[in-house]
């Protein structure tokens, strides 16, 4: 799409320091999107926002991805030269790849009838740098979308107004829309006073 | 940094009317002295669903109100990912359970626009004409359950789901089931339109306008339901531009912005319509976008029915079995009788999509509801949100 190439050299204009890259689409869709990186996310965001043209000031669609960790194995092909004659090996390299959650936003320009610009964000990680920064205070319309993917996701987004589980009940722990999840046996589990149960009962409950 | 919150105890300083909600305002820690906390919902006919609002009240006003998901949560996102494309297909009927055609088309449009595949020329024409009868159905309902909503227990929705049921009935005959169509594949429909449906269909559309007529002298003018949709619940267009507010309630507050116009998918470019404004931005205002719709979709039909042609209605170099997505990512989206709805999918190549999501105009749209709820009363919060249009099915997914 021209206009995310568009938009790709105003950023780098406007911030030197940013990393911004340009992700290629290979499918016949052809969209393709931009990687920013989560600290300068913010500030790209607001700028995206102000600018006169083109003036995104609609964000449609924000969503999660998970990518877990992937061990890619790479044939690498090595000529060695023994005993005079040279002989061809192969050898195998696992490389790792390490996992990580990812946000997808989706602008278009109301005014201008322009888009769809795709952002892109990565966390450091999928256990404990999974911070992302809330773009709720500058479009409402991802109050909600980013308590979805806060909840499905575990993605948590700094500055947020309300961070809470939107789909799931505030008890649940995991996350289930990641590739990893194991659905219990039974959702509906309550312990029942019988055995292990039973022995840490105190007296004036037991019956 | 799970903040347990749900309730909305510590609420005490009541809101100046129709400011947008200052973010990141933290919640008072003093306990809620003289506000009346109650819990609308979640089974309630009121709230057209299993949705839940918890609210605090001043008297009779509304001082906050935090609505609450999730009744209906079935992690549909996962389901889909789970199987391959084609499977998922029936399963969107279910999301917004009154506009299966619409939300079939989105998903259709979404995996067309990754795989690379042109619905044929009949195709797209029967898709416009259902999309259209869909948008019909959805509008006319609309009014009923909203004037219902007022007081109105009965009639008027009772004339609205005599029309529904013939657009149901030609559904019926197309498809083999009246609400779950599963109508639409990869490149094209499932079947050709049997005999005699074009003339069955030309008769519903013709009789539309007559049964908009009556609709509108019964409640256009009337006193009543003027006194309880004018000056509430108003939404200003930036307000509503920057919620991603879409579909009717974008439009009734002033932004022209019809996707049907402005991405002009599938064959929309082809027909001449315009796009119904409104001034106000109030439930009167939504209320009345509808009824022009309507009138504007029938002028779509008129000219959709006139231009149908013949030919093959599914795309021959398609793929129903095996079908394998080539890697990449696609969002599709449409202007669903609701709002924008729109698909985004992520293919590694495989038969089953990596990444499915639905992006559900229902619940962007009710990221404002407490903005236009504040300082009405409780018997305008329901009205507030019957305009809102919504269907849980789709808000929960």
């Amino acid at each position: 799409m021209n206009i995310t190439e568009a938009i790709l050299g105003q950023i780098q204009e406007a911030f030197p320091k940013a990393e911004v890259s340009l992700v290629s689409n290979p499918s016949p869709s052809n969209q393709n999107s931009l990687r920013v990186a989560a600290a300068d996310l913010l500030e790209i965001a607001r700028w995206l926002r102000g600018q006169a043209e083109p003036a995104f000031d609609y964000l449609s669609n924000v969503t999660g991805v998970d990518w877990p960790e992937k061990i890619v194995k790479e044939k690498i092909k090595t000529k060695t030269l023994r005993e005079g004659e040279e002989k061809k090996a192969e050898t195998v390299v696992e490389k790792r790849i390490p996992g990580f959650l990812e946000v997808v936003y989706h602008f278009y320009s109301v005014s201008l009838r322009k888009g769809a610009l795709i952002l892109r964000v990565r966390t450091e990680n999928r256990r404990d740098q999974v911070v992302v920064p809330s773009l709720a205070a500058i479009w409402r319309s991802a109050e909600f979308q980013e308590r979805e993917v806060y909840d499905l996701y575990g993605v948590i987004f700094k500055g947020h107004p309300d961070l809470r589980r939107l789909l799931m009940w505030e008890e649940f722990e995991d996350f289930p829309m990641r590739k990893d999840y194991v659905e219990p046996d039974d959702y509906e589990y309550e312990p029942t006073p019988h055995g292990s149960v039973l022995e840490k009962s105190q007296p004036p409950f037991r019956p | 940094m799970i903040q347990k919150s749900s309730s909305i105890a510590g609420t005490s300083v009541a809101k100046p009317s129709y400011t947008i909600r200052k973010q990141n305002e933290p919640e008072s820690e003093q306990p809620a002295e003289d506000l009346l906390e109650i819990s609308m919902g979640p089974h309630h006919p009121s709230t057209h669903g299993v949705f839940q609002m918890n609210v605090a009240l001043d008297g009779e006003r509304v001082v906050r109100l935090k609505p609450v998901f999730g009744y209906l949560h079935r992690n549909h996102e996962k389901i889909a990912e789970s199987v391959t494309y084609l499977a998922s297909m029936p399963y969107t009927d279910r999301l917004d359970y009154f506009n299966s055609m619409a939300n079939n088309w989105a998903y259709a449009l979404a995996v067309e626009t990754l795989a690379g595949v042109q619905p044929t020329e009949r195709a797209e024409y029967i898709r416009v004409i259902l999309a259209e009868l869909t948008r019909l159905l959805n509008h006319t309902c609309l009014i009923g359950f909203l004037v219902m909503d007022m007081g109105a227990l009965g009639t008027p929705l009772m004339y609205a789901f005599r029309e529904r049921e013939k657009i149901l009935d030609l559904f019926e005959s197309l498809s083999g089931s009246r609400m779950m169509c599963n109508y639409m594949r990869f490149g094209g429909c499932r079947c050709d339109l049997p005999g005699g449906w074009l003339q069955q269909a030309q008769k519903c559309i013709d009789d539309f306008p007559a049964f908009l007529d009556d609709y509108e002298q019964l409640l256009t003018g009337n006193e009543i339901l003027k006194a309880r949709t004018q000056q509430i619940g108003l939404l200003p267009s930036e307000l509503a531009v920057n919620a991603g507010v879409s579909g009717p309630m974008l439009r009734a507050s002033g932004v022209n912005y019809d996707l049907r116009k402005v991405d002009a998918y599938g064959v929309y470019d082809r027909f001449d319509f315009r796009v119904p404004l409104g001034e106000v931005g109030d439930v009167y205002d939504r209320y009345m976008i509808r009824m022009l719709e309507m009138r504007e979709s029938l002028k779509i039909l008129q000219q959709a029915m006139r231009q149908i042609p013949q030919g093959p209605v599914m795309n021959p170099k398609a793929k129903l079995r095996g079908f394998r997505p080539p890697a990449g990512e696609a969002y599709g989206r449409i202007e669903g009788p609701k709002g924008e709805l729109g698909f985004y999918l992520i293919s590694d190549g495989t038969p089953k999509p990596y990444r499915y999501r639905v992006r559900p105009p229902s619940l962007v749209n009710l990221t404002i509801l407490e903005d236009m709820c504040l300082n009405h009363t409780v018997s305008d919060v329901v009205v507030i949100l019957g305009s809102i249009d919504i269907v849980l099915g789709e808000v929960d997914r």
